[in-house]
């Protein structure tokens, strides 16, 4: 046995998970935009395929400069926290109530059914008889947009809280509403927050929709004023708005995550 | 306050699970049950906690809990059941709330029983941040801070390695050596049985009935890990439950 080889013992665990790196995300937007620069400069990427971002940035600033900007950021997101407010508290409220009376489950789980695979934006003209041409349809179709997705979420986190937690409360002579406000709700959070992320990212879309169809003022408008004049510059500059505002919704929600979900392991 | 199980039995559909079982449990004994799995005794236990109804038989309670006692029949379970959300302190302060209890007479409730239950420095933590057996200690705690009548633990260690497992034995021990409490306590650790049971109840496989009642003399605080007697007790229920067990393990599971 003396005689025998001794070799470090291969390395073959490890992988498979994930760690965030933060920088990684921001060099492949830098890199994709230097890219798009260049090409555009370098005359082998035609301006109809893809403004200069150097443009789309002037333009942008020309936005700000001249305040048109806010004039259509404020009505896009006094539409955006109007609506998606009413759609997610409704949402909430409905899918809590399924969650925890078999009735309204029986009752309203096949009518969401129904509903959820809806194009909201074909109900649009729907909702333009109903709440008029003005504000009204525009909050209606983004808080109807919202409360089916919604609903699913939080009837879902509410099922999935541990029920030996609900067992435990009872088991301590808790009343209903204690069980309800102490053990359903804070545990059903984790689930009705990452429904959330979904649903705020329809109402973004379809507000752009709303605006599309009929609004003089608002990020939506001035893509389709841009869209129709084939002005890229400000079209990509629309785009860029939006896409920013998603990001800083879902920031906002992974603050409140850490902020309200410390407690998870 | 005592409880007497009268002619209890059980069936989910036409499938029986329990037969006829029939037990005192006198005031200030920690009782025991014991059985092969499937047998239907953490059934037997939410049946005597008023969680789940028997189809047979009752379930009475002899005479009235003591006049301070929040909640007369409290469990602990195997898995904590500790709210995540909430410090070791707020996990307590739940179970008080209802009764209205707050401010500085909900203070001195959980500072006594974390006191008792050596937590005192880990009032803040949250559960996360605690072992199994510091979490067991926390529900052990919670189930003080009612002053219970009767504790119903339903394999409170089993979730636990061994040594965490001693420990919470004697801390379970010197906390009722220190102020007798009465228990029902089911488990399939043998060794727990006869280190804290006053009676060891035996359960036969399903349809579960009262195979044997062994009751241990010893006084609770002179059994010790490893005691002879204790291994001679252990040795009989084993005896007893052997077959049962292998029975048991062989067979399908009907779902």
């Amino acid at each position: 046995m003396s005689d025998t080889s001794k070799r470090t013992v291969v390395f073959r665990g490890g992988g498979f998970a994930p760690k965030p790196q933060a920088w990684i995300g921001v060099m492949v937007f830098v890199v994709l935009i230097l890219v798009a620069e260049w090409g555009t400069r370098s005359g082998w990427i035609s301006a109809l395929t893809l403004p200069k971002p150097s443009d789309v940035l002037e333009t942008f600033r020309q936005l700000y400069a001249s305040g048109l900007l806010f004039q259509h950021l404020g009505p896009s997101l006094a539409r955006l926290v109007v609506g998606a407010t009413l759609g997610v508290s409704i949402g909430i409220s409905v899918g809590v109530l399924i969650g925890l009376f078999s009735h309204v489950r029986s009752g309203l789980v096949p009518l969401i059914a129904a509903i959820f695979p809806i194009p909201k934006i074909a109900l649009l003209p729907l909702f333009v008889i109903w709440f008029g041409i003005g504000e009204g349809s525009k909050y209606a179709l983004i808080a109807f947009g919202t409360f089916t997705p919604t609903v699913v979420a939080t009837y879902g986190a509410v099922d999935n809280v541990d029920r030996t937690l609900i067992r435990m409360g009872q088991s301590f002579g808790l009343s209903w509403w204690s069980i309800v406000r102490k053990i359903i709700l804070p545990g059903a959070l984790p689930g009705i927050l990452s429904g959330l992320r979904i649903s705020l990212s329809i109402a973004i879309i379809l507000l752009v929709a709303a605006e599309m169809l009929g609004a003089q003022y608002g990020i939506g408008a001035y893509i389709l004023e841009a869209g129709s004049l084939y002005d890229l510059e400000r079209l990509f500059a629309g785009v860029v708005i939006l896409s920013l505002m998603g990001v800083i919704v879902n920031a906002i929600i992974s603050f409140i995550e850490r902020r309200m979900l410390g407690w998870r392991s | 306050m005592d409880i007497r199980l009268e002619g209890i039995g059980h069936s989910y559909d036409d499938f029986e699970v329990m037969r006829d079982i029939t037990l005192d449990i006198p005031n200030q004994q920690i009782i025991c049950i014991v059985g092969p799995s499937g047998c239907g005794k953490s059934t037997l236990l939410r049946f005597i906690g008023g969680l789940e109804r028997p189809q047979r038989g009752q379930v009475l309670q002899v005479g009235d809990a003591p006049k301070d006692c929040l909640n007369p029949l409290t469990y602990i379970f195997q898995d904590f059941a500790l709210l995540p959300w909430r410090t070791v302190k707020g996990n307590i302060s739940l179970v008080l709330e209802d009764h209205g209890i707050r401010g500085a007479a909900a203070r001195e409730i959980i500072d006594d029983v974390l006191a008792r239950t050596k937590l005192t420095d880990f009032a803040k933590a949250l559960p996360k941040q605690l072992s199994g057996g510091m979490k067991q200690r926390v529900a052990i705690a919670r189930a003080l801070a009612v002053k219970p009548a009767v504790m119903l633990m339903d394999e409170p260690l089993s979730a636990l390695d061994s040594q965490t497992r001693e420990l919470l034995m004697d801390d379970l021990v010197s906390l009722w050596s220190r102020q007798p409490f009465t228990a029902v306590y089911v488990t399939h650790n043998l060794a727990e049985a006869v280190r804290l049971g006053h009676k060891v109840v035996v359960l036969s496989r399903r349809p579960g009935q009262i195979r044997e009642i062994v009751e241990i003399d010893k006084p609770l605080s002179e059994r010790a890990f490893g005691d002879a007697d204790l291994d001679a007790y252990q040795k009989r229920l084993w005896n007893l439950m052997r077959d049962e067990a292998r029975a048991a393990d062989e067979e399908l599971i009907h779902v």
